[in-house]
């Protein structure tokens, strides 16, 4: 095959790429997405295999065929609840990847700018290798999950950072004539290190979004080294990936309330997750309309618990809007009323029947606890004390005791509130904190009119 | 145009595609959607293959190797794990949207996967 075919085989697969993080963002066509990446991919490797002039073809096929299989059968036999350190482990070692053809091409490179790349990629390769070894550990619980902090840290890292910099420059200027081969060891060494306490500060709930990063670091490092090789579509496909990674940080890490920086250099200031143990200022996942749009349509069954801040907004007529979408999209969909929700008994039946809500679709309480294990989604829209768990299992609370709707026990949570405000009695409600629960912020009315139109469009 | 500079001009072109491609993602894919990022990278099998295949020393030739192994389990590992995280999310539903071409809805009803 001549050179130009090949490298429109490259475009072709480097369109496949960006057509899959397309594809990826959202619900219908994600997928979809996925798999024309992997074809984009396949593509790539054939390519690379057959056009290019290769020694050691034997030896290539054969680590490619082991390297598959290792692959497939970690990903197929690894349980769901595993998947976040899987994806870790992956990353890590495709920046470890890219580390190591950075230092094998670096005696071939030419140039200040091809070595600028590869030393670029030696240190960031290196970084999220070891960085996502760590956060492997601290999911896979080898490790403690807490923040690992210990004074001087800071220092320490910022004093290698500068170390790692003299070694790149060290490297740089004997690459022509000198042992570069010790230059470019040192600066790995000092690069796993960085990684390893670049990680070790971050509390465990935060972990998943500094994956996130460090999968946009080795994005980078793979551009780089498609630099150095002049390789197009590594330089596409890695800078995709470091791009889109890191718009993928920030929206993960706002969906949590949280910023970037507190999460990395949280610890330092004793204001990360895992280590506080104060109910305020402790993250929780609030999410858009269109967030809570996509649980709800893509759910088998709804249960929704409406409290007083549906009767304050005035929401009635909306959620019963929102009701009948749902149904008509085939879900379940069901109102769990508690005999206190509101500000007085009964005061949610009367609510929903003025807008003509069907009887049959209001369970009392005993019915509704008795469907939640096997519902989707709870939807509960302004109320506070009447799901709080408290009451079931915090002796000490001024509830403790009371009859709740248990939607703890549903798949997933979600809670349409103003604020983080505390219900009626006044009483935290540890709820908001689970890691399925979901919130959206608003008037209730507002929120449902969004989520409405969210559905909509789904 | 010098070829350097032309690489460049690729880099940057690519930020901004990246930067615009997801420019708004519901939370609920925000997992798979860094998995599928991450097999994404693995590509950089393609650079391990060549670097490997013009090695000429047994150094050269043992790292690149080590490289392949490695790029190769990020690539495919990648993509089938996302893909079974997506199954995951496309089991919770049960029939087609209404909006949907009619003659879907009234065909038999979709085998639960």
């Amino acid at each position: 095959m001549s050179r130009g075919w090949t490298d429109l085989g490259y475009l072709v697969a480097a369109v496949c790429f960006i057509v899959a993080l397309k594809g990826l963002s959202g619900p219908r066509t994600a997928r979809a997405g996925n798999l024309i990446g992997a074809a984009g991919a396949v593509l790539a490797v054939v390519l690379v295999l057959t056009a290019e002039e290769l020694d050691h073809l034997a030896l290539i096929l054969a680590t490619v065929a082991v390297g598959s299989v290792l692959g497939v059968v970690s990903a197929r036999r690894v349980a769901m609840t595993a998947m976040p350190q899987l994806v870790a482990l992956f990353n890590g070692v495709g920046g470890g990847a890219a580390a190591i053809v950075a230092a094998v091409e670096m005696g071939a490179v030419d140039g200040s700018g091809p070595l600028v790349a590869a030393l670029f990629t030696l240190v960031v390769g290196s970084v999220s290798f070891a960085g996502s070894a760590v956060t492997f550990a601290k999911l896979q619980e080898l490790m403690t999950g807490r923040p690992v902090v210990f004074p001087g840290g800071p220092l320490v890292f910022g004093g290698l950072l500068l170390l790692a910099l003299v070694a790149c420059g060290v490297t740089y200027g004997i690459q022509d004539d000198g042992p570069w081969q010790l230059g470019a060891a040192l600066v790995v060494l000092i690069s796993l290190v960085l990684g390893i306490l670049f990680v070790l500060p971050v509390g465990g709930a935060d972990v998943p979004i500094v994956i996130s990063l460090l999968n946009a670091f080795t994005g980078l490092t793979v551009a780089a080294s498609g630099y150095v090789l002049g390789n197009t579509l590594l330089i596409v496909a890695g800078t995709l990936v470091g791009a889109s990674g890191t718009i993928l940080t920030r929206m993960m890490a706002a969906a949590m309330g949280r910023s970037v920086t507190s999460i990395l250099f949280g610890a330092f200031q004793g204001g990360s997750t895992a280590g506080s143990q104060e109910a305020s200022g402790r993250p929780v996942r609030s999410a858009g309309a269109e967030d809570v749009a996509v649980l709800l349509g893509y759910a088998r069954s709804v249960v929704i618990v409406p409290g007083y801040g549906l009767a304050v907004a005035q929401a009635q007529h909306t959620i019963h809007e929102l009701v009948e979408m749902l149904e008509a999209r085939g879900v379940d969909v069901s109102y769990g009323i508690h005999p206190v929700a509101g500000r007085m008994p009964g005061h949610m039946n009367v609510l929903l029947a003025e807008a003509s809500v069907p009887y049959d679709q209001l369970k009392e309480m005993d019915d509704a606890n008795s469907a939640f294990p096997s519902t989707d989604v709870a939807l509960v829209v302004g109320a506070n004390d009447v799901v709080n768990p408290a009451a079931k299992t915090s002796p000490g609370s001024p509830i403790y005791g009371m009859p709740i709707l248990s939607v703890d026990e549903a798949r997933a949570v979600v809670f349409l509130k103003r604020s983080m405000r505390p219900g009626f009695a006044g009483i935290e409600n540890e709820l908001l904190y689970d890691p399925k629960t979901t919130l959206l912020f608003g008037d209730a009315k507002d929120s449902l009119t969004k989520v409405l139109q969210a559905l909509k469009t789904l | 145009m010098s070829e350097g500079m032309a690489l460049l001009t690729i880099f940057v072109l690519a930020v901004f595609v990246g930067f615009e491609v997801i420019s708004k993602v519901s939370t609920v894919l925000h997992t798979p959607l860094m998995s599928g990022a991450n097999a994404i990278h693995g590509v950089i099998l393609v650079g391990a293959v060549l670097v490997t295949g013009q090695a000429d020393t047994t150094a050269g030739l043992v790292l690149g190797l080590a490289a392949i192994l490695l790029a190769t389990v990020n690539m495919v590992g990648g993509f089938v794990v996302t893909d079974r995280m997506l199954e995951m999310f496309g089991r919770g539903r049960r029939r087609p949207p209404r909006d949907t071409d009619p003659a879907a809805t009234s065909g038999p009803p979709e085998p639960t996967r």
